[in-house]
């Protein structure tokens, strides 16, 4: 019987309110503090059906300082940045911006979902882009697929057939001539908001 | 023509391809391309462009995201160009978002530009970073598209579909809650469009290949939508719009049996046909969904007749 | 120096104001150091010297230590400039040797580092002492007050300053924009929470301020000019046309009947277009003054001078309709001016995701309150612009409030009068009734209860600001309705709810022209627009030009009650300084030296009050100390120095310099 019921007690030592603070200083997320809760982001959001914390409730996470929850949530995940709560958001509070700081905090500590695929496109992304300094959307897709689940692509055969058909697909992975140099900018990767 | 002179012609423009106009949004650039040409206005290649970064670099390390969108406009500066064209929607916002942000917090511009640095590039404003449609609306001006038209719509109603990050947050290109410009322009060649609440709905961008059934959903609805309100074809101006709007629909009819198979262009594709451009060379072919209609609306062999 | 002024016995008082001043500046130090300071004979700090024995304590010092001059180092002396005086004068001693050192507003408020601002704390100290000792005994002048009042605005702000006062035995001017009085409240159905009819409490008194013999009443009017001051203002008040004889005409509006329009076709302003009105017409039946006016944009007569002019006929021997009657300007003089002047509802337009203006069943409050109001162009009936009755209604609360991108302000009416709203509609369609709030505030008399009501009347209440309306469909059961997407926060989960009628609560603003209005009256106000009061909590009808106060919406949001309370009390305001007959001023007036004056007439165009003139007779320039304000211009201007101004003379401005440069 106990496996059916699960105890939800959020206790104040679980709280970081540096974390919030420290969430509050990346670039776009100074006015978390200032959300009044009205859901306006939630509302307008094309994919806040599909989250586990609806944005509202991220904000509200973030600036309690429940960590844990902000960042191993599919929430931050399922956002697709289109911006519709930043334009909305009647205080001014940038959540797609306050969305990609839980983003590269949970990467950076390990907390996001595991196998769920997007982060894993988001890294393998990263990493054609470092070493190539263009992407290539057949090869991204092709090594996502074999790092979180294989078997999707059997049904994205068919897509790849109607993009191969029009002349779509480019199997050639583009590298543009100074990547050298670009490696060289991008070495040491900091990041800006600390 | 080299960047250099065609930056210093004022008639010219340096434009960022973007990795999705090199492989499913290939026919984005070729229509581009030839509106272009049917326009006379010079367009060039911004020499060694690199990855945008798009919404994946903003995810994992910010100083990166922002130094990678901050090379390509180093490199519009290098050849002294006033504006950059990007064509796609997500260039679009990275390159304009990086511009805003290293204007607001110091901090973000001296890291890229001290990284710039390490590899002989200069800094990089000035720069203005545009979108074609703007820039077409704008600077071309819709009298003189008009005026340039020699072909008749021969199509049905079609529904303007703005996406989100050519519109969001920025409203340089249109305004965030109703654009019109692409509408406007669509009905100058004489194509109606119909009023579309969801013209700026989001498309799902990469979910579509990530959390797939979510990704398609998005779409189903944003094609069941246009066609209830009477649309035959949508018009994009995205590639990732339009990929993610053409390339499902044949299992959207399989899971809905609804019989949805919408053509799903390019703006610049309907505006260069319109133009007297070749369906081949504005990609026209390239289409996977609604193809016999594509075929119907923009006939190759068709003469090219006055428009009256 | 000593000579001259006697021997200068200073006192110095710093303030803690509880922990105001004290967090960041050490008073105890200040007042240490000040002790030190040459002519200082004592110096105290204390908790609060505002209090009673705050005074006292100074008071005490004067008489035990015979002392002659005070420095007073707290708080703004626009909040207690005068108590200290008075304090002073209780002792004895002449209020203009006192002076105050803001080292709360300027200082504590401002600053972080304790050890800095204690020592700047020290330093504005150090050259206040400096100052004082040229400090000079000086009499107030007093002016009479003109008994008269003008009263701005004829909403029920305006009516109800203007009634009380009249009552009082006092005259008024009351000055309407409109052609009617009567103001929004006149366009409500029933008032919040009490359900009582508005119209039922507010055309009584309309009519009452029409029929007072006390009241001049002035609608379809604009003041046009302010000038003088507290006490004596002269206004200028431009009377737009009506077209109608005011003395001639009896109100049998059959003029109105008679009109070529055999239909009323052009937009009803008073209806919020939901109904039609004639180019000659009356805002509604019982508009006071009970008088049409003519639309010159759609009258024909205007137009093309080619109509049959009925309602000429139809008027008669009265001979009431007149198309060449001209703007009348109209000068008078009051003492006292009360600004009445209202609101604003937000255009929701400037909310584009609501799809007010492009979907026909969108409605704002204040169109539904002519919708539900039996005398409105329905006559009660809710009837939606496309012919439906509508079975669900939803209420967007917050509507331009709360919002960065529009208005920043809870505009405090929008909970109450949706409630009301969602109990007439349903009253009236027995529809399903959402209603979408941020947080519902219900703090007034019988608020709660009137929350609670609606609670158990089974109207939704979902805790959520909608993000958009549209039409866009779903499914069946979503076609042709308006579609509420919106995150129900309680549930924590995305509602889509179809609805047949939007109403938008829209909150209070400014009117557009309120920052011109104020430059016209030369009073203060909020960057936002409002009025500024003198006090946000002491003096909240006052303004910061004295003679001038404010009442009702134009000062902020707020409901009936509170604006007929505040007009009340603007009205007693105004009162208490007829009754007393006199103000005295300010003796900070500037003055000539005539020995040394040329004549050079520099200054007489300077004075922005007039109060310079130039003697003829001894070929000086001399000084109204009536006119006076202070400001210093003509000071500043005299070639030959040889103006200078009351408690701003060269020797008490150079030695504040001195002390304020000196390093301690």
């Amino acid at each position: 019987m106990l496996a059916l019921i699960r105890r939800k007690m959020k206790f104040q030592r679980e709280a970081d309110p540096e974390w919030a603070e420290q969430i509050s200083k990346a670039p776009g997320c100074d006015r978390v503090f200032s959300c009044i809760q009205c859901g306006t982001c939630s509302g307008t959001c094309p994919l806040s059906i599909y989250m586990d914390f609806t944005p509202r409730r991220i904000i509200a996470l973030v600036r309690e300082g429940f960590r844990t929850d902000a960042l191993s949530c599919q929430t931050i995940w399922l956002c697709a940045s289109c911006y519709s709560c930043t334009v909305h958001c009647p205080q001014n509070v940038h959540i797609t911006d306050v969305m990609y700081s839980l983003k590269r905090e949970a990467i950076k500590h390990k907390l996001y979902p595991s196998r769920f695929p997007i982060p894993v496109l988001a890294r393998e992304f990263y990493e054609i882009v470092r070493r190539r300094g263009r992407n290539s959307e057949f090869w991204l897709v092709l090594r996502m697929a074999m790092k979180s689940n294989p078997l999707v692509l059997l049904t994205m055969a068919k897509t790849g057939w109607g993009l191969l058909r029009t002349g779509r697909m480019s199997l050639k992975s583009e590298r543009i001539t100074r990547i050298r140099e670009l490696q060289n900018e991008l070495a040491d990767p900091q990041e800006v908001s600390r | 023509m080299t960047p250099e002179q065609a930056a210093k012609t004022s008639k010219g423009y340096l434009y960022f391809p973007g990795c999705s106009l090199r492989a499913t949004g290939v026919a984005y650039e070729e229509s581009l391309v030839e509106l272009f040409r049917l326009l006379n206005i010079p367009l060039v290649e911004l020499p060694d462009w690199n990855c945008c970064g798009a919404t994946s670099y903003m995810c994992i390390d910010e100083g990166s995201a922002f130094l990678l969108s901050a090379r390509n406009l180093s490199l519009a500066h290098t050849v002294n160009s006033r504006d950059l064209l990007a064509p796609c929607a997500a260039c679009y916002l990275v390159l304009k978002k990086t511009q805003d942000y290293a204007a607001k917090h110091p901090k973000i511009r001296t890291q890229v530009e001290e990284s710039l640095a390490r590899g002989g590039l200069p800094p990089f404003d000035g720069v203005k970073v545009r979108h074609p449609l703007e820039m077409l609306y704008n600077d071309v001006g819709r009298d003189t598209l008009k005026s340039n038209v020699i072909r008749r719509w021969r199509g049905g109603r079609i529904a303007c579909y703005y996406g989100c990050q050519a519109v969001r947050p920025y409203d340089e290109v249109d305004t965030a809650y109703n654009p019109m410009r692409m509408d406007e322009l669509l009905q100058d060649v004489g194509a109606p469009t119909v009023d579309y609440a969801l013209k700026t709905k989001c498309c799902g961008g990469s979910l579509t290949g990530t959390v797939h059934e979510v990704g398609v959903r998005l779409n189903y609805i944003l094609l069941k939508e246009a066609a209830r309100k009477g649309a035959e074809a949508i018009v994009t101006i995205c590639p990732l719009c339009q990929f993610n709007l053409d390339a499902y629909q044949a299992e959207i009819r399989k899971a809905t049996n609804e019989p949805i198979d919408m053509p799903i262009l390019y703006f610049t594709q309907v505006l260069g046909y319109a133009l007297g451009g070749d369906p081949k060379k504005l990609g026209l072919h390239r289409g996977i969904s609604g193809r016999d209609l594509i075929k119907r609306w923009f006939p190759a062999h068709e003469e090219v007749e006055a428009y009256v | 120096m000593s000579e001259r002024n006697g021997i200068v016995r200073i006192g110095v008082y710093v303030c803690h104001c509880g922990t105001n001043i004290a967090a960041i500046v050490d008073c105890k130090a200040v007042a240490e150091y000040a002790g030190g300071l040459y002519h200082v004979t004592v110096s105290r700090d204390y908790k609060y010297l505002c209090s009673d024995p705050g005074q006292e304590l100074i008071r005490q010092d004067i008489r035990d230590h015979k002392l002659n001059r005070i420095v007073v180092a707290s708080c703004s002396p626009h909040l207690h400039e005068h108590t200290f005086r008075t304090a002073a004068e209780g002792a004895g001693l002449n209020a203009f040797y006192v002076h105050m050192v803001n080292i709360r507003e300027h200082n504590s408020w401002v600053h972080e580092n304790r050890e800095a601002a204690t020592k700047k704390a020290q330093d504005m100290v150090r050259a206040a002492v400096r100052r004082v000792v040229f400090h000079q005994s000086l009499e107030k002048v007093r002016v009479p007050v003109h008994p008269d009042v003008l009263v701005v605005g004829g909403g029920i702000a305006g009516i109800h300053a203007a009634l009380t006062l009249a009552n009082a035995g006092k005259k008024v001017y009351l000055v309407e924009r409109q052609p009617t009085i009567g103001g929004h409240m006149a366009m409500f159905d029933k008032t919040f929470p009490t359900l009582d009819c508005a119209a039922c409490i507010l055309t009584p008194k309309m009519s009452s301020v029409k029929a007072h013999p006390n009241i001049t009443l002035w609608a379809h009017s604009d003041v046009t000019k302010v000038e003088g001051y507290v006490g004596n203002y002269k206004v200028e008040v431009a009377r737009r046309p009506r077209y109608i004889n005011e003395d001639l005409c009896s109100g049998c509006l059959e003029c109105i009947e008679a009109c070529v329009y055999k239909e009323p076709k052009f937009i009803d302003e008073f209806n919020m277009g939901l109904g039609k009105r004639k180019p000659i017409y009356i805002p509604f039946p019982q508009a006071v003054p009970q008088m049409p006016l003519i639309d010159i944009d759609t009258c024909i007569q205007f137009k093309s001078g080619k109509c049959k002019k009925t309602c000429v006929q139809a008027c008669g021997d009265r001979h009431a309709i007149d198309f060449s009657q001209k703007e009348e300007i109209r000068n008078i003089e009051v003492g006292t001016i009360i600004m009445a002047t209202g609101f604003k509802a937000f255009d929701a337009r400037r909310t584009p995701y609501y799809g007010y203006g492009t979907y026909p069943n969108v409605y704002t409050s204040l169109e539904v309150e002519r919708l539900v109001n039996a005398s409105g162009p329905t006559a009660g009936d809710v009837v939606l612009r496309d012919g439906r009755k509508p079975k669900t209604v939803g209420i967007i609360h917050c509507v331009g409030s709360r919002d960065e991108g529009t208005n920043r302000w809870c505009s405090r009416v929008c909970c109450m009068y949706s409630l009301k709203l969602a109990h007439l509609l349903k009253e009236h369609t027995d529809a399903e009734i959402f209603n979408f709030y941020i947080d519902i505030r219900t703090p007034g008399k019988g608020f709660e209860e009137f929350y609670q009501r609606l609670l158990s009347e089974g109207v939704h209440f979902i805790r959520g600001r909608v993000a958009e309306v549209t039409d866009w469909a779903l499914d069946p059961t979503e076609e042709n309705k308006l579609v509420l997407r919106v995150e129900d926060t309680l549930l924590g989960t995305v509602r889509r709810i179809p609805v047949d009628m939007v109403v938008l609560s829209v909150g209070i603003e400014p009117h557009e022209d309120a920052q011109d209005v104020r430059r016209l009256f030369n009073f203060g106000c909020g960057s936002e627009g409002f009025f500024l009061e003198r006090h946000p909590k002491l003096a909240p009808v006052s303004t910061f030009t004295d003679g001038i106060f404010v009442a009702g919406c134009c000062q902020g949001p707020k409901d009936i009650p509170d604006t007929v309370a505040q007009a009340g009390a603007a009205a007693a305001e105004a009162l208490a300084l007829i009754d007393t007959g006199f103000v005295e001023q300010e003796p900070n007036t500037a003055y000539v030296i005539e020995d040394e004056c040329s004549g050079c007439k520099t200054c007489v165009p300077m004075c922005p009050y007039s109060a310079v003139y130039f003697n003829a007779d001894t070929k000086r320039a001399g000084i109204h100390q009536v006119l006076c304000k202070g400001c210093g211009t003509c000071v500043a201007a005299c070639p030959s120095g040889s103006i200078k101004q009351h408690l701003f003379e060269d020797d008490q401005i150079f030695e504040e310099i001195e002390g304020v440069l000196t390093y301690a």
